[in-house]
């Protein structure tokens, strides 16, 4: 009996082809929607985690204000730090092996015709060995230049590109923002962060330098701290913690008003942003599949009323209220059955073409998935079985007599 | 005594509405159906002979009286109940065929076999033998598109007693079809009630068709009028 039923759902379907095909495109989107989704988040996940290693899974960012990554509110009001906050971490805890002050900015790089809006970033050479920069000519700063300010600076692959081609950068003369100086250095290229960052993007000055001509100031915006490999990289982030909290003079009950973040923690925040994405287009996919219901709950019902004839023949030949509905909700379960099953494919088929476009890897859940599939049975039996108690509940004389 | 009639009627009335827009289809009706018997059903429009025969056939419940199938009470059972009953006990044929499109006529034939939940070889093997009877066996994979109204109606006739049931109900079986083909539609009705044994109720308004049948009630206004063997018809 059952099986007659899935055969006759089969038939029902297929006879009106395009019809069915118009009425399941709901599902269709719903499911694909919500697999695409799920795909290409998966595989920014991994990815991040990846470039995380990539970076490092031995540094600390010290940042002013709490949640400041994520623009909290006393992102801007807390204290920068100073040079000497950042020499304290680095000579007054053991596990830490190299700290560099940061401070950055945007503005404008300038040689000859031309020009690039690029990051403006002001440190020493404690950075390159903290964030594993090598030189692929010229050199890096020499003690005077960093010590006394001087008109000089390192530039990444993107800014030589940029303003020489493939010509030689060191030895010119270069504008950033209103200053000139001397390009002493380029970096070897990094390629793109996960984001599609340009992480070559930038020119970097000594920070008494950029301090005062870039910046007008003594801050230090950030310090990027690297933890020996054979220490704890939580003792350490405490230890800092702790540290900048008695030189910021913050009391036993006064909150941070700083974060250090370990690549863990930065690498689970960019995710959470992730995250709230997949969210946010899921529900907008289960929208989808809800409109996508109602679509086959209305075929359904029209489905009914054409065939009232062939129920009522049914009905006086012996099916049952039970029989019938089996039959009609059966071919709204396959109808939106089979929606499922084009949209996962669909889904996995735009997931794995947008997973390629982000130069991410391909991450199929297999739990999503199957969700999915179980989701499409669901809407099936949701909505169909109204219209299949409507053609169960039909009088056999009253059904004879249709036309 | 013998076996119980198939069919006996005590005292029917079917009533349509209520107050006084009531209309009383079946005012009262007596009837008694013996196995192996052959009856038409004859009357004006309106007089309750289709009314009649949705009762007979537990389409529908009268509004009082007894109606005894094969010496069970069925005045009183579920609409599931009488689906039951009709599956496994009563053959209809209708006067519009009412075949099933987008199915052959083996299909059509089968399909009260499915409910009945046999088997799908023994299936087939019990629609191709009720084909052969009608004379159909070779037109067996034909859509009913593809069959003239003769031969559909044979279709319906085989779709009817492929599950030899007590008693073949035929509405008007002829009222679609020339006189010729309607000749050959009685014929082989008429030879399954000879030869089979197979009890027949038959609506019509065609005399000619009636004569056929050995006896014959004639119906007005919801009673009924006469009933004598076919021989005395008007």
């Amino acid at each position: 009996m059952l099986f007659e039923a899935l055969r006759l759902a089969v038939q029902a379907i297929f006879h009106n082809a395009l019809r069915s095909a118009l009425t399941v495109l709901g599902v269709v989107i719903g499911v694909a929607s919500v697999i695409a989704m799920v795909t290409v988040g998966r595989g920014s996940a991994e990815q991040v985690s990846a470039d995380v290693e990539k970076l490092g899974t031995n540094v600390v960012i010290v940042v002013p204000g709490q949640g400041s990554m994520r623009g909290g509110p006393n992102a801007t009001t807390a204290p920068a730090f100073s040079l000497r906050d950042n020499d304290a971490v680095e000579d007054r805890i053991p596990a830490v092996a190299v700290s560099a002050p940061i401070s950055q900015t945007r503005d404008r790089v300038i040689f000859g015709n031309e020009n690039r809006l690029t990051d403006v970033v002001g440190t020493d050479n404690r950075y390159f060995q903290a964030a594993r920069w090598e030189v692929a000519s010229g050199r890096l700063f020499d003690a005077g230049e960093i010590q006394s300010g001087r008109a000089v600076c390192i530039i990444g692959q993107t800014v030589r590109q940029s303003l020489f081609g493939s010509g030689e950068p060191v030895g010119a003369t270069i504008r950033v923002g209103a200053m000139s100086c001397r390009v002493i250095g380029l970096l070897q290229s990094k390629g793109a962060s996960t984001f599609g960052a340009d992480q070559d993007d930038f020119v970097i000055l000594p920070l008494a330098t950029f301090q005062r001509r870039i910046a007008g100031n003594a801050d230090v915006q950030s310090l990027y701290v690297s933890v020996r490999e054979d220490a704890s990289i939580d003792a350490a982030r405490e230890e800092i913690v702790a540290l900048m909290r008695e030189r910021r003079g913050i009391g036993p009950d006064g909150e941070d008003d700083f974060e250090a973040l370990d690549t863990r923690q930065f690498a689970s925040m960019l995710t959470g942003i992730t995250d709230v994405m997949t969210g946010l287009l899921s529900a907008v996919a289960a929208v989808s599949l809800l409109v996508g219901g109602i679509g086959i709950m209305n075929i359904m019902l029209v489905s009914v009323t054409e065939r009232t004839r062939e129920i009522g023949i049914r009905l006086a030949i012996g099916a049952r209220a039970r029989d019938v509905l089996t039959q009609f909700l059966v071919e709204a379960i396959i109808l939106s059955m089979l929606g499922g099953i084009v949209g996962i494919l669909l889904g996995l088929g735009l997931g794995f073409a947008g997973a390629r476009m982000l130069a991410v890897p391909f991450s199929p859940d297999p739990g999503i998935v199957l969700l999915s599939f179980g989701f499409s049975v669901f809407v099936g039996i949701v909505f169909g079985f109204f219209p299949a108690r409507r053609a169960a509940q039909l009088d056999p004389i009253e059904a004879l007599r249709h036309e | 005594m013998a076996d119980p009639p198939v069919i006996e009627l005590r005292g029917i009335t079917r009533v349509y509405g209520s107050g006084d827009i009531a209309v009383r289809a079946l005012d009262g009706i007596d009837l008694t159906v013996r196995a192996g018997e052959f009856i038409a059903i004859m009357g004006p429009s309106g007089s309750g002979k289709s009314t009649a025969m949705n009762v007979i056939g537990c389409l529908d419940t009268p509004t009082s009286g007894h109606y005894r199938f094969m010496g069970v009470e069925v005045a009183g059972l579920s609409r599931d109940q009488r689906a039951l009953l009709r599956r496994h006990y009563i053959g209809f044929v209708f006067q519009g065929y009412n075949l099933l499109p987008r199915n052959t006529a083996l299909q059509n034939v089968e399909l009260p076999l499915i409910y009945r939940g046999r088997p799908r070889a023994d299936r087939r093997k019990a629609a191709l033998a009720a084909l052969a009877r009608v004379g159909l066996e070779e037109r067996a994979h034909h859509d009913p598109g593809e069959l003239s109204g003769g031969q559909q109606q044979r279709v319906a006739i085989a779709r009817a007693l492929v599950g030899e049931p007590k008693i073949v109900l035929a509405d008007e079986p002829t009222g679609n079809l020339d006189t010729k083909t309607s000749a050959g539609i009685m014929e082989i009705l008429k030879q399954l009630n000879r030869e089979a044994g197979l009890t027949i109720v038959m609506v019509t308004h065609e005399e000619d068709m009636a004569r056929h049948a050995d006896r014959l009630i004639w119906m007005v206004d919801g009673r009924i009028e006469r009933d004598g063997p076919s021989g005395d018809a008007v």
